[in-house]
Parts: structure tokens; C-alpha cells; sequence
């Protein structure tokens, strides 16, 4: 039983509106779990319209590969911790990124491909040529993010003084071999469409080593961009619009999510991409002055007793602690004692766009209380104690003050205005950005040094 | 270094520059600390606690002012004790630099550095050294236990068996660190307090310490640069009196604290609101020394006006803890000129050279105006604001780049464009509007995103773009030794797994968002 080519194309349609549904739903909390349903049943439309089409052969392998997938996807999307979300985000990148690669080199084996010519041949070259291209920058440069997301590639930027010159000389190695490809008779070309996947593969793990852990929300959303173009890409050589909308919506998506992210570090896109950031700053550095004094728990606890508005600034330590669950706690205690107690996200707060908030969630904070950091940053003066767990270049002054730093530019959260600071933090090491943070030295901060989640149930233990 | 403390002379200054514990601080710094005989008595420190804390004891103020390298000194010196200073001396000190030019030319005469600890800038890297905001906020402070002493009543309201007492009502002048700590001491004592201030900006802090913020219907807003009030229009003024009229008939306790830097201070509470007040009210002048604001007031004395409201003009110094403060204060200033080690008087330094009035014999006042309104956000170097007129030349400049560059763009895509329709097949054209105008949508949707979603919409998207399982559906073959079969299985497996992860994930994500 095949369904008619317009009634695939249909359907087709239908499944792109749904997808422009899905994520147009994600605008608000309200709408965002009717926005994911939309997706999924797009996905069923999308993927039985296909199966059903004419042409449409090995249903048998069809079938056992989406069953083995739904069993692993589940299993692994069930048992992943929330504060392991970026990893899981990056390796499904990769995965996207792959499925391009091999779709692609079958388009170029299809024998009905083979078919095409003149211009129409060409161009399919092309796409096929390019779809691989960045489909292996996507899956190994996501592997990579992977890696250095879970820690297992050392997250600080990994650079050397040639390394634009070396990239540049490689993209242009490979749009040679692009052209020999598309000259290449029949099948002949699969010895350049070789030789360019190997080098995309290289290029995607060194654009991503060079870039610094602090940076990762970029290059996360950067590739979730790149798995759109990878997929855009593979709608062209497969003349396909809906994977074209599909990838076109996802790429553009990617995109704006990572201008966000490079705007609230008062950084380029390129200067991010392609680590230029890390060249060295202009100017003497500003000295620190002041002395860094610590307190005990059992006196920041008496110090929140005291207050009347408490914010806190939650950072990737507390991600790392996993203490959001006694944080929520905490503010639960405070907030039954009648405290005003908000909290303060940086937008590039975590190592993920949003991770903090999904994080929070998790442990049942209620949203209305987490705020942006524009929306919080007015109120800081009038706040009693500004708890910052775990954030450090999202609190540094020398963003506002001192032109020298590298942040300085990068919209922060105003912690230092607030009556007094409490930091907590396992020891007085710089944060992402290697800058050393003057606010630990300001006469109302005060540290406390520890593990995040025991120093917050320690606190507790005082309030109680 | 040798660093001195003389005994203040002035019968009415209780307070000494140094306490057992700055002693310790100061030798800490590396400085060598002489103490004159007696000097602590009024504060509550004796000989032997400064001795034991390290200090040595020198008999007179000679010892101090002829031998010392740094003297640190509460109240402003006399004549007399200006001509024991040597030449090159640094002195700490009160000094009121705007009323007192005379004195300035004597210590410039005399070749002393003199610093005004009064005269330091009120920015936030200088609060520590603040000497105004510690003292003041002791004042403050007080001003309240000495109205509640000469009130004799209770501040709090009660129901006893014995009977109802109703709370005291509390207005408090002038919002600054006085005025606030007044409220908040007020406040805890139970009482009703109105706060006034010329400037609108301290509505919320008013608000904040506990008390109702009085204002009048003229808008006119007394903030200025310098973080003091102005002086306001005459139609303010009118309806103020008005208001303080008001007040005085219902208030049990006034205190004011408004003080113009180098002025008398303003006339705020008049002879007709005094004549207002309930008999047995009292009123505290924090200004008493600089003229007060209330016109009966008398500096140094407390007095019973003829409808029997007291008239507070003098302040016990709380001289034990005003001093510890005090000292404080100075040790911060120390730290920042270098310590003994580093010890350097560094005119380039916007705190050192705004307090330092006179240095190498030359009078260095006024210094030059610095901004330090709290609503102009943080560190000194944001405050120079370009005034509107310049904001709107540079944005109707931006504006018109930005056109030009639209403009450029626009023409450089449309002969894109025309260059692929020319040589590009018809369906590819077909494919790439589709692309392109997708790409818009997307643009357009996720704007829309709300921050905090962020994360949810990237598992989403993510999951979306696993839509390249199609592209693995299509190329399957029903021959499981093609090549083709198996590169596609492999697409569609891991597609798959990408599209239902991703889709579970966001679901789980989701379900935690909850109001």
C-alpha cells in the first residue's frame, strides 16, 4: 500500500506546520509541553508519510532500526541527570551529524543520482559534497563538546599560534578536492568525498578544542545549528522540502540561540568561534585591593535569619554539586519565614543556554522566582544577602570597571551593590575566564569555602 | 614609621583616633605607635590597655606633633597645636576644609600633609574610609535613644491590663546615613516613623529601614551628582513647611539631619512649628553644630522651649564605639596610602588627592567634582552620561549606517540570486525558496523564546533535526548486502535515537517547569 506523491507532500507540509508549531510553543511555560507534543506528532507524520511513499524498500531494516533506537533513546534520556543535560545535548548533535554523513555518501552510491546530468548532476554534487562537510564538522566537533562537557577532554581552550592559517589552508584543500569530486566520473569521486571527510572531521575537533570551557553554551547551540545546515543540506541532495524546512528551522534556531549567548558575554560570534578572545587584554590590569574574609555556615545562616530580601546566583558549581535540591530546600525555609528570596540567573550562567532555570526546575523551584539577570539587577542594592553558589565571571565587577579585563563589557549580575555577598566556592581559583574576581575582596563579601551542596545543607541545619 | 595619637583638646570631644585595637592594626602594618598620655580616658581606654596593646606613652603633645611622621587626630587643630607640627607631618584628621581656609593656610604655612578625613570622596571603593557615613550612622543612632530619654515615654504601642499606650510618631528629616540609621533604631523600638527627604531616589531606602516616605505634590526631584541634596524652588519649599506643619501637630519626636557640605546648615523646622507641637514633644538637631535645623535650636545645650517641647542640640558621642569606628576608618586610609612598607602619598589617586588639602606647603581645595549619585551605578568611569541631545545625533548616525548597510546587503543578495536563477535548474530554485523563507520563520519563532526555555527548545530542535531519519528511509534497499542498506540502517538507527531521546528528555524537562 504506497500514499500518492501529493498526498506525501502533504502531509510533508503538514508536518513542517507542525514543527513551526512545536517551536513557536516553547515561547512560554504554559504552551511548552503542547509545543513538544506538536513535534513528536509531526515526527510520526513526517516519518510514516515517508515509509509509505513508493520507492520505499527494506522495511524489515526500517523497522529494527527505529525499534533498537526508541529502546536505547528512552533508556538513555530516562536515566541522564539533569545536570548532565549539555552532555546528552552535544552527543545527540553528533548523532545528527552522522546520519548526515552516511546519508550523504548514500545519496552519492544511489544509483538513480547516478542518473542525473548536466547541471542538475553538479549541483547534486555539490550538495552531497557539502551536506558531508558539515555533517562530519557537526559529529565530531559535538563529540568533542561532548568530552569536554563531561570532562573527559580537558575543557581549557587547546590552541596554537597557526591554528586560522592551518583551517583556513584545509577548507580551501577541501573545495579542491570538491571540484575534483565533481568532475569525477560515476563513482570514482569516493576516494575525494574520503579524503574531505577525514579533514571536516579534523577541523570539527579542532574548532571545538580551541574554545574554552566558558564558551561552551556557544558552541553548543552553534552545533545544534550545524546540525540543522547538516540536515538542510541533505534535503537538497535528497530534493526533500520538508528536511529542508526542518534543518532550516533548526539551523536558524541555533544560530539566534548562540548570537544570544555571545551578546550576553559582550562578545563576536567570531571571536568566540574562532577563539580570538583569548588574545591578551589591552592595558594594565587594575590591582585588587581589599582582603578576603571567610565565614563559617553557622554565620551565614544567622546572617539569612537577619535578612529581609535574599537573591541568589546559582553558576555551573552548583550544577557541578548538585545542590539545587538543598538550595530549594533552603529557600523554602527562608521564604516560610517570610523573606523575599528570588534567584538570579546570568544568561550565560552553566554550560548549556538555560541550564540553570532547567536545573531549578528540577528541584521544583517555582519559576515566577527565578529571574533574569535585567530583571533582577535593579533591586540589588535594596537586597539584604546575595548568595552566589558556584558563579564566578557572572559576578565580577571588573566587567563594569576595569577596561583591562577580558570580560569587561559583559553585562553582569550586580552582586556587589547588595548589603553583603556571601560566595560560595570550593577555593579562591579564577573562574571560566581566568580572570581573578575582585568582588571577593570587597569589604560586604565574605567566602565560604566547601562543597556546595554540604555547605548549603550545613546552613540548613542552622536555620532549622 | 611613627604614627601619634595626641589627646583632643576640645572639652567636648570625647572621642581619641585610636583604640587598643586599631594600636594592634596599625603595628600590624608595620607602623610604630605613640600614644599620649591620657588621650583614650574620655573614650573609655586607659594607658595600660594601649600599652598592653603595643603603644607607647609620650607625655605631652609635643612628643606628638614634633617627632611623629603620621598624627591621627579626631577634631580639627588649634592654632596652638598647629605651631608644634613639624615640617612634613602627616596629619588624619577633622579638618572641614570649606569653613575652616584659614586653618588650611596655617597647615600649609607650617608645610603639613594634611588629610581631611572628612573631605573623602563618597565612592564605593572609599566607604571603608568614610568617616561622614560611620559617625553619622552613630548619630543617627543615638539621636533616637536621646529623644526616647527626653520623651519619657514609651516608642512602642501596648495593651496592658493597666491600659492602652498608643505608639510615639517619629519624623525623621533627611534620608541620608543619619537619617536612615535613625529610622531603623526608631523602627525597632516600636515606633511609627515618616521619613522626609528632598530627594526621590531615597523613597525606597526610606522604605526599606521601615519608615513612610512623606513627599509633596511638587515634582521636583533634590538629587544631585554629588549624592547631597540641592537647595529647592521656592514653591517647594512653601509646600514643605506646609507639610512639616502638618506633622508637627501630630508627631511626638522630630530629628533632623539635613546638613549642606560647607553651609550652614537649612532652616527646616521654624519658630510656628515648634509652636505646633504638643508640649512634652522633643525635637533632636543632628545639625546643631553647623547651625541646626530648627531655629530655637542651641548648639551644646538641650532646651525647654515655653509650650514644653524639648529642643535637643547635643549628642553624646557614644565616644568608646565612635572612636573604635573612627579608627577604623583611618587604619582603611593607611592600608590604601601603602602601609609603613610602601608608604606613598600618591596625588594621582582619586581618593588621596580629593582628601589630601594641603600638600608640600600648597592649599589643594577644592578638589575637582566627582559623581556619586547612587542611581549612577557602579565605579567612577560610568558617570560621565552624554547628554540627549548627543544620544540622538549618534543614534540618527547609527540609524542612517545601518541603512546604507542594509541597503549594500540587500543588493549583494539580490544579485546572488539573480546569478542562481540563471544557471541553477528550476526544482533547485524551488528548494531554495523553501529553505530561505524557513530560515526566516525560524528567525522570527525563536526570538520569541522565552530565556529560561532555552535548553528545553535546544532538546527540541535537536530531536527535530533527527527529521534526517528520511533521509535513511529513503535510500533503504531490500538487499541487506548493499552498501546502501547498511549505511542507511545505521542513519536511521542513530537518527532515532536522537529524535526519541531528545523528545523524552524535553518532555521530562518540561514536566519539572511549574509555577
Amino acid at each position: 500500500m504506497f500514499i500518492a506523491k501529493e498526498i506525501q507532500t502533504a502531509a510533508y507540509l503538514f508536518a513542517s506546520i507542525l514543527f513551526i508549531l512545536s517551536l513557536s510553543g516553547l515561547s512560554s511555560q504554559e504552551s511548552a509541553k503542547r509545543g513538544v507534543l506538536y513535534g513528536i506528532v509531526g515526527m510520526i507524520v513526517a516519518i510514516f508519510a515517508t515509509v509509505m511513499g513508493k520507492g520505499v524498500e527494506g522495511h524489515v531494516f526500517i523497522i529494527a532500526a527505529i525499534a533498537v533506537a526508541s529502546v536505547i533513546g528512552i533508556l538513555v534520556a530516562r536515566k541522564v541527570e539533569m545536570t548532565a543535560m549539555p552532555q546528552l545535548v552535544a552527543i545527540l548533535h553528533s548523532f545528527v551529524g552522522l546520519a548526515a554523513v552516511l546519508v550523504g555518501i548514500g545519496s552519492y552510491l544511489d544509483p538513480a543520482t547516478q542518473a542525473l546530468t548536466g547541471a542538475e548532476h553538479t549541483i547534486h554534487l555539490v550538495e552531497v559534497f557539502v551536506g558531508i562537510f558539515i555533517g562530519a564538522i557537526t559529529f565530531t566537533g559535538s563529540i568533542v563538546a561532548w568530552g569536554k562537557l563531561d570532562g573527559k577532554v580537558p575543557s581549557k581552550p587547546w590552541s596554537f599560534a597557526g591554528l586560522q592559517m592551518m583551517n583556513l589552508i584545509l577548507v580551501i584543500a577541501s573545495t579542491v578536492l570538491g571540484v575534483m569530486f565533481c568532475m569525477a566520473e560515476g563513482t570514482s569521486g569516493l576516494l575525494y568525498l574520503g579524503i574531505m571527510t577525514a579533514i571536516a572531521s579534523f577541523v570539527g575537533v579542532v574548532l571545538v578544542m580551541a574554545i574554552g570551557g566558558g564558551d561552551m553554551p556557544v558552541v553548543v547551540s552553534m552545533l545544534n545549528s550545524y546540525s540543522g545546515w547538516a540536515a538542510a543540506a541533505a534535503g537538497f541532495m535528497l530534493s526533500n522540502d520538508l528536511l529542508i524546512v526542518t534543518g532550516a528551522l533548526v539551523g536558524s534556531s541555533g544560530a539566534i540561540l548562540s548570537m544570544h549567548m555571545c551578546h550576553a558575554m559582550n562578545r563576536s560570534f567570531f571571536s568566540v568561534i574562532f577563539a580570538s578572545a583569548s588574545l591578551g587584554p589591552k592595558g594594565e590590569k587594575k590591582a585588587i585591593e581589599g582582603e578576603v574574609t571567610a565565614l563559617n555556615h553557622e554565620e551565614v545562616a544567622n546572617l539569612l535569619k537577619e535578612a529581609k530580601s535574599v537573591v541568589i546566583v546559582p553558576g555551573y558549581g552548583m550544577a557541578v554539586a548538585k545542590a539545587q535540591y538543598p538550595i530549594h530546600e533552603l529557600v523554602q525555609t527562608l521564604r516560610s519565614a517570610g523573606k523575599n528570596v528570588r534567584f538570579a540567573i546570568h544568561p550565560v550562567a552553566g554550560r548549556l543556554p538555560g541550564h540553570m532555570n532547567v536545573l531549578l526546575a528540577e528541584a521544583n523551584v517555582p519559576y515566577d522566582i527565578v529571574l533574569e539577570m535585567d530583571e533582577i539587577n535593579d533591586d540589588m542594592p535594596d537586597t539584604d544577602v546575595v548568595m552566589v553558589i558556584g558563579a564566578n565571571d557572572v559576578v565580577n565587577p571588573s566587567a563594569q570597571d576595569d577596561p583591562a579585563s577580558s570580560i569587561y563589557g559583559m553585562p553582569v549580575i550586580e552582586a556587589w551593590k547588595a548589603e553583603k555577598v556571601i560566595i560560595m566556592k570550593r577555593s579562591m581559583s579564577a573562574g571560566y575566564s581566568g580572570e581573578d574576581n575582585p568582588l571577593f575582596y570587597k569589604p560586604n563579601s565574605e567566602m565560604l569555602y566547601g562543597d556546595a551542596k554540604a555547605s548549603v545543607e550545613k546552613i540548613l541545619s542552622f536555620l532549622k | 614609621m611613627k604614627v601619634g595619637v595626641p589627646s583632643e583638646v576640645s572639652p567636648g570631644e570625647l572621642r581619641v583616633a585610636a583604640t587598643p585595637k586599631t594600636v594592634k592594626r596599625l603595628q600590624k602594618q608595620g607602623f610604630e605607635v605613640y600614644i599620649q598620655q591620657n588621650a583614650g580616658v574620655k573614650a573609655n581606654y586607659s594607658d595600660k590597655e594601649f600599652e598592653e596593646a603595643g603603644a607607647k606613652i609620650v607625655p605631652s603633645a609635643a612628643d606628638i606633633y614634633g617627632k611623629m611622621d603620621i598624627v591621627l587626630k579626631v577634631k580639627e587643630p588649634t592654632a596652638e597645636e598647629v605651631g608644634m607640627m613639624r615640617e612634613g607631618l602627616v596629619l588624619l584628621s577633622y579638618l572641614w576644609p570649606a569653613q575652616n581656609q584659614e586653618l588650611l593656610q596655617k597647615l600649609a604655612n607650617q608645610k603639613v600633609n594634611a588629610v581631611a578625613m572628612d573631605a573623602i570622596p563618597r565612592i564605593s571603593r572609599a566607604q571603608k574610609m568614610d568617616v561622614l557615613s560611620s559617625m553619622a550612622n552613630i548619630a543617627g543612632y543615638r539621636a533616637v535613644i536621646e529623644g526616647s530619654y527626653h520623651f519619657g515615654r514609651f516608642l512602642n504601642g501596648q495593651i496592658t491590663a493597666a491600659g492602652k499606650v498608643e505608639p510615639a510618631k517619629v519624623l525623621v528629616i533627611g534620608a541620608g546615613v543619619a537619617g536612615l540609621a535613625a529610622i531603623g533604631a526608631a523602627n525597632s523600638l516600636g515606633a511609627i516613623v515618616r521619613a522626609f527627604d528632598t530627594r526621590k531616589e531615597v523613597a525606597e531606602q526610606i522604605a526599606s529601614m521601615g519608615a513612610s516616605f512623606l513627599t509633596v505634590d511638587i515634582n521636583e526631584d533634590g538629587a544631585t551628582a554629588s549624592g547631597y541634596s540641592k537647595e529647592m524652588s521656592k514653591e517647594f519649599i512653601e509646600a514643605e513647611m506646609k507639610l512639616f506643619l502638618e506633622q508637627a501637630k501630630e508627631v511626638d519626636i522630630v530629628i533632623t539631619t539635613a546638613q549642606i557640605p560647607g553651609k550652614p546648615a537649612p532652616k527646616l523646622w521654624l519658630d510656628y512649628h515648634v509652636a505646633a507641637m504638643k508640649p512634652g514633644s522633643v525635637i533632636v538637631d543632628l545639625a546643631a553644630a553647623t547651625g541646626g535645623n530648627c531655629a530655637l535650636t542651641k548648639n551644646g545645650e538641650v532646651i525647654t522651649t515655653s509650650n514644653g517641647v524639648k529642643i535637643v542640640g547635643k549628642l553624646d558621642q557614644l565616644p568608646t564605639q565612635a572612636s573604635q569606628l573612627y579608627g577604623n576608618n583611618l587604619c582603611h586610609l593607611l592600608d590604601d596610602m601603602g602601609k609603613a612598607e610602601k608608604w606613598k602619598i600618591d596625588m594621582e589617586d582619586a581618593v588621596v588627592s580629593r582628601a589630601m588639602v594641603t600638600y608640600n606647603g600648597k592649599i589643594n581645595w577644592p578638589p575637582a567634582p566627582l559623581q556619586v549619585s547612587p542611581t549612577a551605578g557602579g565605579g567612577a568611569k560610568k558617570v560621565v552620561a552624554p547628554t540627549a541631545e548627543e544620544t540622538a545625533k549618534s543614534e540618527a548616525e547609527a540609524a542612517k549606517k545601518k541603512a546604507t548597510t542594509t541597503l549594500i546587503s540587500l543588493a549583494v543578495i539580490g544579485a546572488l540570486l539573480l546569478l542562481v536563477g540563471k544557471y541553477a535548474p528550476s526544482e533547485f530554485i524551488q528548494h531554495f525558496t523553501v529553505f530561505v523563507l524557513a530560515i526566516f520563520v525560524g528567525w522570527q519563532v525563536i526570538s520569541n523564546v522565552s530565556h529560561s526555555l532555552h535548553t528545553p527548545l535546544m532538546a527540541v530542535t535537536n530531536a527535530i533535526s533527527g527529521i534526517i531519519v528520511t533521509g535513511g528511509l529513503l535510500q533503504t534497499k531490500n538487499d541487506p548486502g548493499n552498501i546502501m542498506t547498511i549505511l542507511a540502517t545505521v542513519a536511521i538507527l542513530v537518527a532515532s535515537i536522537n529524535i526519541v531521546g531528545g523528545f523524552v528528555v524535553t518532555h521530562r524537562m518540561l514536566k519539572m517547569f511549574k509555577k
